[in-house]
């Protein structure tokens, strides 16, 4: 018997040329509803451990568990923003497992009658084009505790003598979003899963259900993966590479997987179906448990809680409240605004889309809307280490109608292009809004066109070569000209008007 | 956000079939004899530590439990919808509206051990 090493890797490109990948991916959103699933408690996230609980989140015994009203509406409509039919009847389950983290010993979740089935989420890739993801089923749980392991030296359970947990998370609604086996996606598959999450956490975020930072663990990802040999019909054999909670992080979990699937493959061994722990410093991951088989869960019907029935009108009228898809979305308003495919890509990078959004519809202009976002107050966040103009302009109250004031000023005439980024250094040190700051700082065009007049003659007298060329008919070297009487003015002048004497002096 | 679902309906239909799904096959539909594997495999999914003469033992008794409890499979139940809930109830849901917490001196009352404002457990093997 050979012994296959199942840690090890082979290339990207050996795979894809013996296997075509097949995914599957799991996605828990918690819901931002103010209280847990079940139970009245707070959500709060980042409490004083274990003050957010209560007899029914603790499993006490003789707690009574209630719905969440809203948090069904929520799974509703985000089954409806799936494409999904939504169950005219269903029922939560116990599933059952002993953990320190169900302080019940199961988790209520739902098993064969999931709220909402058989729906898709298209996904738009770089390159244009459109991948259809299969969505099998959105259901309805609830959140674990947090554990802490202590004894050891490195925060793992490794080494641990104990473990502490807070129940502030458990009970937490979570909704869990599974796609039907992902083909066809071949060599672009890790492009196809980063993009399916991103799309969902876009439409997640469209919905208002959730705050979807996978940062915090609010929005959290399972990738599933198999390999077929090319040719084969038959699924492989896969593992599930639990808790992979950055966008780039799915992308590089498939394709490691891939890596290691195609090495155990090609070597004539066979993959173990076990859950694989996903490791961002080394971007490698490494085995887990074997996987549970559902039956070890005995789930069954939960007794505490009566079905879910959603009439039609109900289902309808939240229909009714599902916003534009972020993806149609984005492409009217970039025809709206006429921005380029570059420009709008930008935009949508830096998380500006709202933003301008808003100062459009405050009396902007799209361009300068783009411009001084993306510009000054963009830079200006970066420079000072922000990851999110959005949050950085809300704490020092940038708002919209800045820039929109700061556009008015420039249209009339009163700041030009130099003296408007001066004008946001002001507003952005909290010296007040572009008008006071403008007033503060003494920034005002010369109105005056004598001091104009007078600083154009004194610079051609100077530079009568320069001047000669223009009046030779290379009006370009004009430029050169207006640089001088724009210095000479102290920058306080209107260089198309500086340009328009020069040219008028000089070419009639 | 105003309420849409309707609550505690009384009275309304609580039978429906499941639409769209493939049934997941009910277990034992037969009822199996019980292997000492089984018992082992079930009291590791339970974490109780049994010894090889407590397996011995439970392999016969719980035989004899699943053997009486058998009898309800002679039951007629040809179309008869299983039940889950005794009371002829659907949707019944509270508003998310925050309600008090115990609070963490009286949550953690009854815990065993506590340390840090958390329950105290011991460690868990070969799981993370
Ligand atoms: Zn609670």
């Amino acid at each position: 018997m050979t012994v296959v090493d199942t840690e090890a890797t082979i290339s990207y490109d050996d795979v894809l040329a013996s296997f075509d990948p097949v995914m599957g991916l799991e996605v828990h959103v918690e819901l931002g509803t103010n209280t847990k699933m079940f139970c009245g408690c707070a959500t709060e996230f980042g409490a004083e451990p274990n003050t957010q609980v209560c007899p029914v989140c603790l499993g006490l015994p003789g707690a009574l568990p209630v719905v969440n009203e809203t948090a069904v509406e929520s799974a509703i409509r985000i089954g409806l923003a799936l494409n999904c039919e939504i169950a005219e009847w269903c029922r939560f389950a116990r599933k059952n497992y002993f953990y320190p983290d169900m302080p019940k010993n199961f988790q209520t979740s739902q098993y064969d009658e999931p709220i909402a089935f058989n729906g898709f989420l298209d996904v738009e890739l770089d390159d244009g084009t459109t991948y259809r993801v299969e969505i099998e089923r959105a259901h309805m749980e609830e959140d674990t505790g947090k554990s802490l392991h202590v004894g050891g030296s490195t925060g793992r359970i490794h080494g641990a003598t104990h473990s502490l947990v807070d129940y502030n998370r458990a009970g937490i609604p979570l909704i869990e979003i599974v796609t039907k086996p992902m083909l066809g996606a071949g060599e672009r598959a890790p492009e196809v899963a980063r993009a399916y999450v991103a799309t969902l956490r876009d439409l997640l975020k469209a919905l208002d259900v959730s705050d979807v930072k996978m940062e915090q663990g609010s929005m959290r990802c399972d990738v599933n993966l198999s390999l077929m040999p090319k040719g084969s019909t038959t699924l492989g054999t896969r593992t599930e590479t639990k808790n992979v909670n950055s966008l780039r992080s799915v992308e590089r979990a498939v394709r490691y997987e891939m890596c290691r699937h195609g090495a155990v493959l090609q070597a004539g061994g066979s993959i173990l179906q076990e859950t694989r722990h996903w490791h961002e410093d080394t971007g490698a991951t490494t085995s887990g448990r074997p996987k549970s088989d559902a039956d070890d869960y005995r789930y069954f019907p939960e007794p505490d809680l009566v079905p879910v029935a959603p009439s039609r009108e109900t289902v309808e009228s939240l229909r009714a409240t599902l916003p534009e898809p972020p993806a149609q979305r984005r492409k009217r308003l970039q025809s709206d605004w006429g921005f380029s495919d570059l420009e709008m890509r930008d935009v949508l990078n830096a998380g500006l889309v709202d933003l301008i959004g808003e100062t459009v519809d405050a009396g902007a202009t799209p361009a300068g809307a783009r411009k001084w976002w993306s510009g000054e107050i963009a830079r200006r966040a970066n420079a000072e280490g922000a990851t999110d103009v959005a949050s950085y302009a809300a704490e020092r109250s940038i708002t919209p109608a800045h820039v929109v004031e700061l556009e008015g000023l420039v249209k009339a005439g009163r700041l030009n292009d130099s003296m408007a980024r001066q004008a946001w250094e002001g507003v952005l040190d909290g010296e007040g809004t572009p008008t006071a700051v403008a007033d503060a700082r003494g920034l005002e065009l010369v109105q005056d066109d004598g001091a104009l007049e007078a600083a154009v003659d004194k610079v051609i007298e100077a530079n009568a070569d320069v001047a000669q060329k223009v009046r030779d008919g290379k009006v370009q070297a004009a430029g050169a000209l207006i640089g001088q009487v724009m210095k000479e003015m102290k920058g306080q002048a209107d260089a198309g008007k500086a340009r328009e004497i020069i040219l008028a002096k000089l070419t009639s | 956000m105003a309420s849409t679902l309707p609550t505690c309906h009384k009275g309304q239909r609580t039978v429906g079939p499941r639409q769209g799904l493939p049934r997941i096959p009910p277990r034992l539909a037969r009822m199996a004899e019980l292997s000492r594997d089984d018992v082992a495999h079930l009291a590791g999914l339970a974490r109780i530590d049994l010894s090889d003469a407590e397996l011995d033992k439970m392999v016969g008794e719980l035989g004899v439990i699943l053997e009486s409890v058998a009898t309800v499979q002679q039951s007629p139940i040809e179309g008869v919808e299983p039940m889950s809930h005794p009371m002829p109830l659907v949707n019944v849901t509270r508003p998310d509206v925050v309600r008090p917490s115990l609070g963490a001196e009286a949550a953690l009352a009854g815990a065993p051990e506590a340390d840090q404002q958390r329950f105290s457990v011991p460690r868990i093997l070969d799981e993370d």
